[in-house]
């Protein structure tokens, strides 16, 4: 059965179209990698299943459940208990140390003060970010917000996870540990992961590849330009 | 690619001590595993050429005294052999040599965008199949750090190849576009 699906999703920004009409199926505990070449319209996508953007047209369906219709209020509690997203741009909060912004999702659910902090310590460790627990984000490096970032995002194990070039900053071993983390932990509780990369050795960890082009599910197999002859096969 | 060199990955095997062409060859197979496994018929050659060439002797016989009970140890010239091919840089891409860059061209000479499009779209699939495989490989709980060092070396040309591949249909879409505008 799906899991989670999106259903002839529109989406533009004034007047430049992103997504132009995407139908998507991902099964539940299934590692979906979300490929194609840059400006393809793949964030978009992300933040549409996240419920973080509201399509123009389409739908967005969870469990059965049209989350697309939902008020602002619910789509963000939503995102708080049963979504988790890492944004290709970290964005952390730069007045709070690393393990404050991981704890952060949370203290917002409820959990004690000392269990939050411990959850996030181990989480900064496993991703190899331990010695900057007590330091803002301003002064840590790119890769090091970015682990961070993840910490915040698998700290509440969630349900769906949305990962947005979750390694786009790091090297490669660094890069490896991280989706070695995410992996583990999507198939030991059945986490639903969508990953959006440009890197196919980072898509080799999903089950399957869903590559976008131009706004649309590419089905050509190599995301070839449509014009070209025998493009619709 | 460079072909492997037998002799020298077996003089390696054998600088940590004498060993049986059969333990060479599990050897061989253990470090290197994802490697074409080495024959019996490979090693006993080998052993002969480096003996010949004085870089091992045999150290030790069984009674029988067939070549797979013999035992071999590097001699003194052995580790110098060794060292001079750790020594030495591989020439890095001396030629492009590689099917699949052959297949693409050949597709194209034969002025057939379609089929070098179809030959890159399965081509495509089954790298992707591959890199998947070894990248389970390399995640599994139980990897050792050969595994994990082999299925890097593999993982690290699948993605250069996919790269490539995505690169290559670009640019003959460009191309395309470029000759029937
Ligand atoms: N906030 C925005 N305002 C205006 N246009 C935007 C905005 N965000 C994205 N776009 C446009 O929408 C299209 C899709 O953008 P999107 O960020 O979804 O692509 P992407 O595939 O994630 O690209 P990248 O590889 O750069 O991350 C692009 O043409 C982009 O210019
Ligand atoms: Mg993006």
């Amino acid at each position: 059965m799906t899991y989670l699906q999106a259903r002839g999703v529109v989406r533009a920004y004034g007047r430049t179209p992103a997504l132009r009409g995407v139908t998507l199926d991902v099964a539940e505990g299934e590692i979906v990698a979300v490929t194609g070449p840059s400006g393809c319209g793949r964030s978009t996508l992300l933040h549409c299943l996240a419920g973080i953007l509201r399509p123009d047209a389409g739908q967005v369906t969870w469990r059965g459940e049209r989350i697309d219709g939902w008020s602002e209020a619910a789509r963000s509690r939503l995102r708080r208990t049963e979504f988790g997203v890492l944004f290709q741009f970290g964005q952390l909060v730069a007045e709070l140390t690393a393990a404050e912004n991981v704890a952060l999702p949370l203290l917002l659910a409820g959990t004690g003060r000392r269990e939050a902090r411990t959850a996030a310590l181990t989480w900064l460790e496993r991703l190899g970010v331990a010695e900057v627990a007590d330091v803002r984000p301003g002064e840590m490096s790119g890769g090091q917000q970015q682990r961070c970032a993840t910490a915040r995002a698998l700290v509440t194990e969630p349900r769906v996870l949305f990962a947005d070039e979750p390694t786009g900053a790091l090297d490669t071993l660094a890069g490896e540990q991280v989706l070695t983390h995410l992996v583990r932990l999507a198939r030991d509780q059945h986490t639903t992961v969508v990953l959006v990369t440009h890197e196919p050795r980072v898509a080799g960890y999903a089950d399957r590849e869903v590559m976008l082009r131009d706004g649309v599910v590419d089905h050509s197999g190599l995301g070839l330009d449509a014009s070209l002859p025998g493009g619709h096969r | 690619m460079t072909r492997v060199s037998t002799s020298h990955v077996l003089l390696g095997l054998l600088a940590t001590g004498p060993r049986h062409g059969y333990e060479l060859k599990r050897a061989h197979d253990e470090r290197l595993p994802r490697a074409r496994p080495l024959a019996f018929g490979q090693v006993y050659a080998t052993l002969a050429r480096l003996h010949r060439d004085g870089l091992v002797a045999p150290a030790g016989q069984e009674r029988d005294g067939g070549p797979d009970r013999t035992a071999y140890a590097l001699t003194g010239e052995g580790p110098h052999a060794l060292d001079r091919w750790l020594a030495t840089v591989e020439p890095p891409m001396p030629y492009v040599a590689s099917t699949l860059f052959a297949k693409v061209v050949v597709a194209l000479l034969v002025a057939d965008v379609d089929r070098a499009r179809d030959y890159l779209i399965a081509q495509r699939r089954a790298h992707t199949a591959r890199l998947r495989e070894l990248t389970a490989v390399k995640t599994a709980p139980t990897a050792s750090l050969d595994d994990v060092l082999a299925a890097d070396f593999a993982i690290a040309h699948l993605d250069a190849d996919l790269r490539w591949l995505h690169t290559t249909l670009d640019r003959v879409a460009d191309w395309h576009r470029e000759v029937h505008s």
